[in-house]
């Protein structure tokens, strides 16, 4: 199936088959087709939304008991789980300021631009074997690009701020980024040698044996090592501690989005969020059997298509993916942020040569044992 | 920018693409709405390009050319292709562009229409004159007479490394970017007389 078949831009055959049974008889296909990308789009902001949500409460919840601290507990009741909530909706109540200086339509762009690129790589993420956005050929291949986009984004606010934070932000994630593309890309060539495709849906399915747990970390010596070094890149891909120089609020007050405010501050942390979701997925697709565990292994052959597996399915992916959002939460209140220049050494001079090592030695594993 | 010719330009555009969009719905429907959003993409994308005073802005506007590129890329089933375009144009050479432009002064020098007028005159000959030498002799290939695109890793691979195929030219492009990336790391290098404090001797 090709990347741009209708079904598959608009979201899904199940929402363009839903809007053309209600639509009246008549309507062009290409108003049904707009309608229903525009669903699929809605459904991606409400998935972002839940995601950032969820990460921030988290966020707020695992910092506060490393420190010793509780954290929220009074708004919504329990653990204050709607904290986050009232903080959207204080997010959206304020002031919209652009400052004299800055670059206007850059300014107003790059927040959209930085969210919208990771909409575009979520499109690609299969929760579960019948629920996905897109069943993308190239679906590592396009996460990857897409998540470079939001470089471009960050870029883009450091330099029409018109301020030297952010201007210094801006370069240091240029610099970062170009720096841990290369591991990050090279790193997952091991499992993509296993794997033998990009789509994350047959890579998914190919790890079902063993009751959920053929996963490809343990098919040869040289995935551990791998999946170390794709999640190191991916911490600095996401621009998180102890490689969250962009920011640096020690040093740059908050780097790239220090001149921006209110609800187009708040797109650069749902981005923040959703990237370190969607980064962790694709390791637990890659590297730890997708949506297979030995809870869904359990279902007989004839449930596979009922909704219930589906659901399970979907949790089990969420599931591992928050496992390593927790983890880069972890690191995050654990480990001291790294200066500039151990930064560039550490992604050119070692994750670098590792991941090109692992990736011959992966080779040469599979040429003899498989 | 208190520039007369702005509004217009960016209403043009608007415009222009606007009616692209039309076009294409009325033509071949959704397909036609995603050719004619990648070609206004593209079209206006270069165009802000050269257009732009501020040299930063014309590079960000590149993003547009290049995704544009890579969307059309994608109607035509090379979805490969496309996502290698975003990967490496926008991703990484916008990026490198960027870093470079981002420290240069904004350029304000006036922008004058004889000049804009000039090269908009130039494209068009140009195209005009290559569309009349292409036009009656190429026959363009139709989707339905395209390939599937490929679904699997291994062919886009052995594509690369059959001696029937692209080895060559593939095994050459990699040689020439390891020696430039040796080059370049050569010549960023710290020396060690770079090492020395030129004000030691000053302060001694």
């Amino acid at each position: 199936m090709s990347l741009l078949t209708l079904e598959a831009a608009a979201g899904g055959n199940a929402i363009s088959e839903l809007l053309g049974g209600i639509a009246p008889e008549g309507t062009p296909t290409w108003a049904i087709w707009l309608g229903a990308a525009g669903a699929a789009v809605g459904l991606l902001v409400a998935f972002v939304s839940l995601v950032a949500m969820f990460s921030v409460w988290l966020e707020r919840k695992v910092s506060a008991h490393i420190q010793c601290r509780y954290g929220p507990m009074y708004v919504g009741g329990w653990h204050g789980w709607a904290q986050t909530l009232a903080d959207g909706v204080k997010l959206l109540l304020k002031e919209d300021m652009i400052p004299l200086g800055a670059d206007k339509p850059l300014f107003v762009l790059a927040p959209a631009l930085v969210l919208g690129a990771i909409f575009g790589a979520l499109v690609a993420l299969p929760l579960a074997p019948g629920f996905f956005f897109a069943d993308v050929n190239m679906g590592l291949f396009l996460i990857l690009a897409f998540s470079s986009l939001t470089t471009i984004g960050v870029v883009m606010a450091g330099w029409a701020s018109n301020s030297k934070w952010s201007l210094y932000g801006a370069m240091r994630e240029a610099a970062q980024v170009v720096a841990y593309e290369v591991p990050l890309g090279v790193s997952l060539f091991v499992p993509l040698m296993v794997a033998g495709t990009f789509s994350l849906t047959e890579a998914s399915a190919a790890q079902s044996g063993w009751f959920g747990m053929h996963w490809f970390i343990f098919q040869n010596p040289f995935m551990l090592p791998a999946f170390i070094i794709f999640f190191i890149a991916a911490l600095a891909e996401t621009k998180r501690a102890p490689f969250d120089l962009p920011e640096a609020e020690s040093e740059l007050v908050a780097g790239f989005m220090t001149e921006y405010s209110g609800i187009r501050w708040s797109f650069f942390f749902m981005e923040e969020y959703a990237a370190m979701f969607l980064m962790s997925a694709v390791g637990a697709v890659f590297f730890f059997g997708g949506y297979h565990s030995p809870l869904t292994a359990m279902f007989p052959d004839e449930a596979t298509s009922g909704l219930l597996y589906q659901l399970v399915c979907a949790g089990t992916l969420i599931f591992k993916s928050f496992v390593g959002v927790f983890v880069m939460m972890w690191l995050r209140w654990t480990l001291p942020r790294l200066r500039i220049d151990q930064v560039m050494s550490m992604g050119y001079k070692y994750l670098t040569p590792l991941a090109l090592a692992c990736v011959l030695g992966a080779a040469i594993w599979e040429t003899i044992f498989a | 920018m208190d520039d007369k010719l702005q509004k217009p330009f960016y209403a043009l555009l608007g415009v222009v693409t606007l009616g692209l969009l039309g076009w294409g719905a009325s033509s071949a429907g959704a397909q036609g709405v995603a050719f004619g959003l990648f070609t206004a993409l593209t079209l206006g994308g270069s165009l802000i390009c050269v257009w732009e005073r501020s040299v930063v802005r014309s590079a960000f506007s590149l993003m547009g050319t290049f995704t544009g590129v890579a969307g059309l890329f994608l109607l035509l089933g090379a979805d490969f292709l496309a996502v290698a375009q975003i990967l490496i144009y926008v991703g990484g050479i916008l990026a490198l562009i960027l870093f470079g432009v981002m420290l240069s002064p904004p350029d304000l020098a006036e922008r004058k229409l004889s000049r804009v007028l000039g090269g908009l005159a130039l494209m068009l000959g140009a195209v005009a004159w290559v569309g009349s030498k292409v036009a009656g002799t190429v026959t363009w290939a139709t989707a339905d007479v395209l390939p599937e695109p490929s679904t699997k890793v291994d062919e886009i691979g052995v594509g690369f490394l059959d001696p029937e195929g692209y080895v060559v030219p593939f095994e050459l492009a990699a040689m020439i970017l390891t020696v430039a990336l040796v080059a370049a790391v050569y010549i960023a290098r710290r020396k060690a007389s770079d090492l020395t404090d030129p004000r030691a001797e000053e302060r001694a």
